[in-house]
């Protein structure tokens, strides 16, 4: 198939072409990368939706009921095409990864209004891989209302989903840490909408009431301002993107995914977010910052990837051993290779 | 650019609720490099298909102990082709009888292998093959 071809056959809803351009996308290839381009226009009216949380805390049983409930939301309203992006580890020693996420997924079968997409994260450390951006956009161009982005079992520090949806869920469960992991920096920072997930366990009051805890207190992030109900203007840390985005308070959705339990309030919250995004223009902030964070990203790729390669033969290697070998430091090696391209 | 990493989809078609064997199998493709899609038991052809399908795999391997590859594997054959998939490999584990080997090779499987298959042995096959079918 053609580049032009590929394009219009996704823009046309062929689901072969869709998922071989995610591939090539995937595979960050020139094909790829000029589809996305002829793709890109069509991008801008998906709500990105990103779910991430602990190991084994339920975050694939939730997209399949999320996106179940998308399909089958009842009372006359129309159901909503749904995209599945499901993250999972790439191994750092053999390159091979098992992406599993879609057993929890079979509900979601033989619907064509459904279409779930398992990636490895070829040695990105934030919880998405470096191309999940782009497979997001194809799926946005092939019009799919909704794209649930799931993350790989995230701990503390992996928040890049943050910067990639418009909202983020947060899945918790009960009996994965006492309070003070909830106090500590990190992917509770990140939550537009916590989830309890396993709410039929014990010890659900106690996840809840430390959650809520920690969410009066909660760290306001750089772009967003919550102050007791007032609206409060910090500078940031970049004053051309960074801007006060009105105050959101967190909900706290109890879900047992399994049963479904849940589901409907937490498809509220996460429409009551997107209305609330709306309303108060932080769509277009959190567009801003979206976009923002791809292009930095591609551009230090593409600037390191053109440095290494303007180099001269042998320069990066003797530079290495001079550190090796105690005779200039870090700092000082970085300046000399500057100055070699420079 | 970057490498293209091969992916392969393991499933279980049909009724046995013996995986032991499909996952033994996903993770020694896992150590060959390959990434693996694991969509667990009793899944339909047309399951199995469609995943094949939206993950836009280079290779499909089932794990069948129930006697019913002689229905299913055909079935899956049929859904890829029909789907534009033909250049996918598919390959069988479990237990298949000497007498049928002959018959599912012919049908276009790219290989059979059964319990004590040494897991290099598939591993390298799967390879070669899907190396093959992409040039």
């Amino acid at each position: 198939m053609s580049e032009l071809d590929l394009a219009q056959a996704v823009l046309a809803g062929d689901r072969l072409a869709l998922a071989r351009t995610l591939s090539h996308v995937e595979n960050n290839t020139t094909e790829g990368r000029s589809t996305l381009s002829k793709l890109f226009a069509h991008t801008g009216h998906a709500h990105l939706v990103g779910v991430t949380g602990a190991s084994g805390t339920g975050k694939s049983s939730l997209v399949n009921q999320l996106a179940r409930y998308y399909r089958h939301p009842g009372e006359g309203l129309l159901p909503l095409r749904v995209a599945v992006v499901a993250v999972d580890p790439t191994s750092p020693f053999t390159g091979g990864a098992i992406l599993g996420d879609r057993i929890r997924m079979r509900d979601l079968a033989g619907d064509p209004g459904v279409f779930i997409r398992s990636m490895a994260t070829r040695g990105s450390l934030g919880g998405i891989a470096s191309t999940t951006a782009a497979v997001v956009q194809v799926l946005d161009a092939a019009k799919f209302d909704m794209i649930l982005i799931e993350t790989v079992g995230a701990g503390q520090s992996e928040v890049e989903i943050a910067h990639l949806a418009h909202t983020t869920l947060v899945v918790e469960a009960p009996g994965l840490g006492d309070d003070i992991q909830a106090i500590k920096a990190g992917i509770l920072e990140i939550a537009d909408v916590l989830v309890v997930n396993k709410a039929d366990l014990p010890g659900v009051e106690n996840t809840e009431r430390a959650l809520r805890g920690s969410l009066d207190l909660a760290h306001p992030l750089p772009q967003r301002i919550r102050h007791h109900g007032q609206f409060e203007t910090v500078p940031g840390q970049d004053d051309r993107i960074e801007a006060a985005e009105p105050i959101w308070e967190t909900p706290i959705i109890r879900t047992v995914a399994i049963e479904g339990t849940g589901i409907p309030e937490l498809v509220k919250a996460i429409s009551d977010h997107r209305t609330h995004l709306d309303a108060t223009g932080g769509w277009v902030l959190r567009e801003r910052w979206r976009l923002k964070t791809e292009l930095d990203m591609l551009l230090t790729n593409r600037l390191v990837e053109g440095f290494y390669t303007s180099l001269p033969a042998g320069v990066y290697d003797n530079t290495l051993q001079d550190m090796l070998e105690r005779r200039i430091s870090p700092y000082q090696a970085v300046e000399k290779l500057i100055e070699m391209v420079i | 650019m970057s490498e293209r990493k091969i992916r392969v989809l393991i499933a279980k078609p049909g009724l046995d609720g013996h995986d032991r064997g499909a996952k033994v199998v996903a993770r020694a493709l896992r150590d060959a490099g390959m990434e693996v899609i694991y969509t667990g038991l009793r899944q339909t052809p047309e399951m199995i298909a469609e995943a094949a399908l939206q993950e836009d795999v280079d290779a499909v391997g089932l794990s069948i102990l129930s006697g019913a590859h002689m229905a299913l594997v055909p079935r899956v054959l049929e859904l890829l082709k029909a789907n534009g998939q033909e250049h996918v490999k598919v390959f069988l584990g479990g237990i298949v009888p000497d007498e049928d080997v002959p018959v599912l090779l012919e049908l276009g499987v790219m290989g059979i292998y059964g319990p004590g298959t040494l897991s290099n042995t598939y591993t390298n096959e799967i390879h070669k093959a899907v190396i093959a079918a992409r040039t």
